[in-house]
C-alpha cells in the first residue's frame, strides 16, 4: 500500500537495527545503567507493541512509556462527570470512541449506554455538530479531548456552531498540553529518562519551537517522531547518536509533516477558543499546573461546564496504583504490585491498562509470554 | 412479487396470525422457499435423514445496514449457519427461519431478504423448511431480525474439533481476511469513509467436502466470523493446549481493507468474516488440501498463514514483518477506533 509500506521496509529496518546495536554498545551509562527513551505519545508506544519492535533492540536500550496517551491520563472524575451530563434525558452525548471504556468512580460511558443513555461513538467533532443541527430539541455534548493534535478540530466546530446560530451544540473540553507534562516529567524525582521521541503529530501542530527547554535547560536530546516502524527506529538512532556525541539537541524526523514553526492555520482557532486553566488533574500524575485548556469567554455558550453546572471534584486513583512510577520510567509495566492480578485490560483499575495506547495494556495484550516463545 | 404488496407496509396484523398473516406466509415465504416440507403448512417440517451423525446449530442476524456490498441480511443468515456446520464437517441440509419484523418494515424490503435466502440456499444446496413470524411494535426491533437454524449430517469417519491441532500442523486460510467487517464499518454512514470493498459473505460447505475429499488430517475447521481470525486461532490454541504462530508478510489482506483499518486504527485480524475458513491441517496433507482449495470458487485465495509450534500453550503469536514477535490476544470488548 502506498504511503505505507515505504516506511515498514523490513530491509531499511535492519539497516538501521544494525547501526542501532552499534551506537548502543558504544554508550556506557554510570552504574551500567540501561539507556532509557521515553516515547511520549501512546501511538509511538502502541507502534512499538504492534510491530515488535523492542525485542529487536539491545538490551542495554529501554523504551519508557510516557504520559502521552490521552485516554489513559483522564481522571476518574471527568469520566464521572461525563456520566452526569450523559444521565439527562434531553442529552445526546457524543465522544471518540476509545473514551468509551474508561472507568470512572462506578462506571463508563459504556455501562451508561446499555443503561439507556444517548451516548454515540463520532470519529470528528463536526459529526457531533451534525448530530445538534439534525435534532433541535436535543442538548448535543461533544466530550473534547487529546493533546493539540485533537484541539483544532474541536476549536473549529465551536466556531462553527458560533457562525451558523446553533445553540444546542456544548464542548465538555479536557484536552490537555503537552509541554507542561513533559516538564513535569523532567522535574519529579527519580526521573532516569536520557533522551525523548517527541510526539509526531502534536509537533505538527505545535512544531518543534516550544521543546527547546528540554535541550537548554534540561540538556536531554529530543527527536520528533512519526509513527511507523521506519520512523521510530531512524528517531531512535538519531536519540543516541546525540547521545553518544554527548550532544543535546531539538530534531525533526518526522520532516514529511512536522515544521519547526508549526501550523499557523491549526493554531489560530486554538488561540481564539481555548485559554489554559490554572491546573489539570492527570490520572497517574497528579495535578500539573497549566497542563490543560478550557472555553474562554468569547465562547461561555457552549461550555458544558457552565451549561450542566459541573463540580470540580478530585477522585483519586486507587492507593494500590502504581501508574505514576511507571509513566516516570521509574517501575516496569510488569513491576507494578496490580498488573495482570487486579489490573487487566478486561477490568483496568490504573490509567495505563484503559487504552490500548496504554503502556500496561499494550504490555499485557501483545508482550506477556513473548519471551517464552522466543526462546523456543 | 404479488402487486398489492407494492408500496405496503409491515404493520402489526402480520403478525396476528390472521388472514395478512398466512397471506403473507404463502405469498412471500412458501412462494419463494419453494418446497415439499414448507408447503404442507403443518406446525412442523417432516424429513427423513441419511445415516450418519447429527450436526445441529442456531444463529440470530442483526446486521445494521441490511444492505451491504456483497450481501444483505439475508443472504448472511443463510451462509452462517450453513457455514457453522460445513466447519464440523456435515453435509448441511435444512434450515429453519425464524424472524422478527418491525412495524413499519416495506414489503418490498422484506421480499428482497427471503428472494435472497433462497438463492443462497440454492447455491449451498439446503432447503428452507419451516418458519416463524412476529411483529414488533415500532422502535422494539431495528427493522428485521432473523434466526436460522440448521441440521446436517457428519460423514462416517470426519473427526474435526477445535481441540485436535498438533504441533507440526500447518494453519491455512481460504483468502483475504477482514473484509466483510470493513465493508460494514465503512457502510454505516457515520463514519463517512469509503472504499471499493465487498462482504466476503458466502457458502462454505462445498469447499470443505473437497478438502475433506483430498485430505483425512484435516484436524480444526472454523468460520472465522465475529471476532475475526484472530479469535477463531486463540479458541484453536485454548482448546488444543497448543501455541500458534503466523507470519505478519503471508496474511492475505485486500488494500483496501487495509486502508480502512489504517484509518480507524484496526486490526484487520479481529475483522468478522462471513465466508472464510481457518483449517489446521497436518503438515504432509497442506500442499494438497491447499490446491484442493484453490480450485474452487471459495479457495482460490487460500494460502498457508502459520503452523502450530512448541510453545506456551493457548498462545497465538504473529512474527511481525522485521522479525520479532507478538501477541495475537482474545478481543476484550469490541475494537473501538483509536482517537488519534
Amino acid at each position: 500500500m502506498k504511503y505505507v509500506d515505504e516506511f515498514r521496509d523490513p530491509d531499511k529496518a535492519k539497516k538501521l537495527l544494525k547501526e542501532i546495536d552499534k551506537l548502543c554498545s558504544e554508550i556506557t551509562l554510570p552504574e551500567d545503567r540501561p539507556i532509557q527513551i521515553m516515547e511520549v505519545c501512546g501511538g509511538h508506544t502502541h507502534s512499538i507493541f504492534r510491530y515488535g519492535l523492542k525485542q529487536l533492540l539491545p538490551d542495554n536500550l529501554e523504551f519508557v512509556h510516557g504520559p502521552g496517551c490521552p485516554v489513559c491520563v483522564l481522571p476518574r472524575s471527568v469520566v464521572d462527570n461525563c456520566i452526569r451530563i450523559a444521565e439527562h434525558d434531553d442529552v445526546i452525548f457524543t465522544t471518540f470512541g476509545d473514551a468509551m471504556r474508561v472507568p470512572g468512580s462506578t462506571k463508563s460511558l459504556l455501562d451508561v449506554k446499555a443503561e439507556g443513555g444517548d451516548i454515540r461513538m463520532v470519529y470528528s467533532p463536526l459529526d457531533a455538530l451534525t448530530i445538534a443541527q439534525k435534532n433541535p430539541d436535543k442538548r448535543v455534548v461533544f466530550f473534547g479531548l487529546g493533546f493539540e493534535t485533537t484541539m483544532p478540530s474541536t476549536a473549529l466546530s465551536i466556531m462553527q456552531a458560533k457562525k451558523q446560530g446553533i445553540d444546542n451544540f456544548y464542548l465538555f473540553c479536557n484536552h490537555i498540553t503537552i509541554i507542561p507534562t513533559i516538564k513535569a516529567v523532567l522535574d519529579s524525582p527519580g526521573m532516569r529518562i536520557d533522551g525523548f521521541l517527541g510526539p509526531g503529530h502534536v509537533s505538527l501542530i505545535i512544531g518543534t519551537q516550544p521543546y527547546r527547554f528540554i535541550a537548554d535547560d534540561y540538556h536531554k536530546p529530543l527527536v520528533a517522531a512519526g509513527f511507523e516502524p521506519l520512523d521510530i527506529l531512524q528517531s531512535v538512532w538519531m536519540v543516541l547518536k546525540q547521545l553518544k556525541n554527548g550532544e543535546a539537541k531539538i530534531e525533526n524526523q518526522y520532516s514529511r509533516l512536522v515544521h519547526e514553526e508549526g501550523n499557523a492555520s491549526a493554531l489560530s482557532p486554538i488561540q481564539e477558543v481555548f485559554e489554559l486553566r490554572e491546573f489539570f488533574e492527570w490520572r497517574g500524575l497528579g495535578s500539573i499546573n497549566h497542563s490543560g485548556v478550557k472555553v474562554n469567554d468569547k465562547y461561555r455558550a457552549f461550555d458544558a461546564e457552565v451549561e450542566f453546572d459541573l463540580k470540580e471534584v478530585t477522585v483519586t486513583d486507587p492507593d494500590v496504583c502504581q501508574c505514576g512510577e511507571v509513566l516516570k520510567g521509574v517501575l516496569k509495566p510488569w513491576q507494578c504490585k496490580v498488573f495482570g492480578k487486579e489490573c487487566t485490560p478486561e477490568k483496568p483499575l490504573g490509567a495505563l491498562m484503559v487504552s490500548t495506547e496504554g503502556a500496561c495494556s499494550a504490555q499485557y495484550s501483545y508482550a506477556q509470554n513473548i519471551d517464552l516463545i522466543n526462546k523456543k | 412479487m404479488n402487486k398489492k404488496y407494492k408500496g405496503k407496509k409491515i404493520t402489526m396484523a402480520h403478525g396476528s396470525g390472521g388472514k395478512a398473516s398466512s397471506d403473507l406466509i404463502a405469498d412471500i415465504f412458501v412462494n419463494t422457499f419453494n418446497n415439499e416440507y414448507l408447503a404442507i403448512m403443518e406446525d412442523q417440517a417432516r424429513f427423513d435423514m441419511p445415516a450418519g451423525r447429527l450436526a445441529l446449530t442456531t444463529d440470530s442476524f442483526v446486521v445494521s445496514p441490511l444492505f451491504f456490498n456483497g450481501g444483505n441480511i439475508g443472504k448472511l443468515a443463510i451462509t452462517g449457519t450453513v457455514n457453522d456446520l460445513a466447519v464440523s464437517g456435515a453435509k448441511p441440509l435444512y434450515l429453519t427461519c425464524g424472524l422478527i419484523l418491525e412495524e413499519g418494515l416495506p414489503i418490498e424490503t422484506l421480499d428482497k431478504i427471503i428472494k435472497s435466502m433462497q438463492k443462497t440456499a440454492e447455491e449451498a444446496g439446503v432447503k428452507v423448511v419451516c418458519g416463524d413470524t412476529k411483529v414488533v411494535e415500532r422502535g422494539s426491533a431495528d427493522q428485521i431480525f432473523i434466526n436460522t437454524a440448521g441440521v446436517g449430517v457428519i460423514a462416517e469417519g470426519v473427526e474435526i474439533h477445535s481441540s485436535s491441532a498438533c504441533v507440526g500442523d500447518k494453519i491455512i486460510v481460504n483468502g483475504y481476511i477482514g473484509d466483510h467487517g470493513a465493508t460494514i464499518m465503512q457502510s454505516r454512514a457515520e463514519l463517512a469513509i469509503s472504499a471499493d470493498i465487498d462482504s466476503d459473505c458466502q457458502v462454505l460447505n462445498h469447499l470443505v467436502q473437497k478438502m475433506l475429499s483430498v485430505s483425512d488430517n484435516i484436524h480444526s475447521l472454523r468460520d472465522a466470523t465475529r471476532g475475526g481470525v484472530a479469535t477463531v486461532l486463540n479458541e484453536i490454541a485454548t482448546d488444543s493446549k497448543v501455541c500458534i504462530s503466523v507470519k505478519e508478510d503471508s496474511l492475505p489482506i485486500r488494500v483496501p481493507t487495509r486502508g480502512v483499518c489504517e484509518i480507524l486504527g484496526l486490526d484487520p485480524l479481529y475483522l468478522a468474516n462471513e465466508g472464510t475458513l481457518v483449517c489446521v491441517v497436518k503438515a504432509e496433507d497442506a500442499d494438497t488440501v491447499l490446491e484442493a482449495m484453490k480450485q474452487t470458487k471459495e479457495g482460490e485465495n487460500a494460502c498457508i498463514i502459520g503452523e502450530v509450534v512448541d510453545g506456551p500453550e493457548g498462545i497465538v503469536a504473529l512474527n511481525t514483518l522485521f522479525g520479532g514477535n507478538k501477541i495475537i490476544d482474545k478481543l476484550i470488548g469490541d475494537q473501538l477506533p483509536r482517537i488519534c
